[in-house]
């Protein structure tokens, strides 16, 4: 699934488009950056209410390049300077995380691997 | 190779940045993508921690073909009992450290899973020193990107 159908799919806002990879299977939703890092998150997209620099540069660590900030919060320049540096999407939407995750989960994209 | 980097207390807008250069470097050095992510993990929670609890801090990294090896020191309030706080849950993060997404208690653990070797020391009071070593093994870095590994 790409950028444009996981925007699609939430009805959520394109902030930032570095869409280099159009294959997402897999999404994971978390407010606790610490439990971002504990799993394999490739091909995923973190689905979150941190909007926090901390967000971004989690994602960059962990190779996510695709950041859903949900609950409407609103992305700051300084993380969309980081993001586009790192090459990492970002999508906001005003839905809360679990109407997010529902919606793709409905649309096809699977939990990560335990 | 080595480097050096100094992080602040308390700054969370750079927390992360050493990590992300020492990542962005191993990465040239066409280290394994699977390696490059456990120590970018490791640094990174161990870089975190330095802004969460200290008052300032260095990471000293120094690269061999063979591995990694940093050392993360800070002047901090050190940590009281290093037994409980490996334990995952267990953590004295305030509510500050808790909005930026940290502070569950999953940081030092975490840090354990995703590095060959840990050796951690505190003087409460005074601070606190991370070692942290991961080995490449045989397998981890080309032939040709190995001839072009920096010497030390």
């Amino acid at each position: 699934m790409n950028l444009q159908r996981i925007n699609e799919i939430i009805d959520g806002t394109i902030r930032l488009d570095c869409s280099s990879f159009h294959d997402y299977t897999n999404a994971f939703a978390s407010d606790l950056m610490s439990d971002v890092l504990r799993f394999q998150m490739e091909k995923t997209v973190l689905i979150t209410g941190l909007c926090t620099i901390q967000a971004i540069r989690t994602a960059e660590i962990i190779n996510i390049s695709c950041i859903i900030f949900g609950r409407g919060k609103q992305v700051t320049e300084e993380m969309l300077i980081l993001a586009k540096e790192h090459r990492i999407s970002i999508v906001v939407s005003g839905a809360t995380v679990f109407e997010i995750a529902g919606k793709l989960y409905q649309n096809g994209l699977k939990p990560i691997p335990r | 190779m080595k480097m050096h980097y100094d992080i602040e207390g308390g700054n969370f807008s750079a927390a992360g940045r050493a990590s992300s250069e020492i990542k962005k470097t191993l990465k040239q050095f066409n280290i394994a993508p699977a390696l490059v992510r456990r120590i970018a993990i490791a640094l990174y929670e161990a870089e975190v921690n330095v802004v969460a609890h200290a008052w300032k801090g260095t990471m000293n990294v120094d690269l061999t073909p063979e591995g990694i090896n940093v050392v993360v020191e800070d002047e901090g309030p050190g940590i009281e009992d290093i037994g409980k706080a490996m334990e995952e849950g267990f953590s004295t993060a305030s509510d500050r450290v808790r909005q930026m997404g940290f502070g569950a208690g999953m940081g030092l653990p975490n840090i354990r899973k995703n590095c060959d070797e840990m050796y951690l020391s505190s003087t409460p009071g005074v601070g606190t020193r991370l070692e942290i070593k991961v080995y490449f093994g045989a397998s981890s870095v080309c032939e040709s990107c190995h001839r072009n590994f920096p010497a030390e």
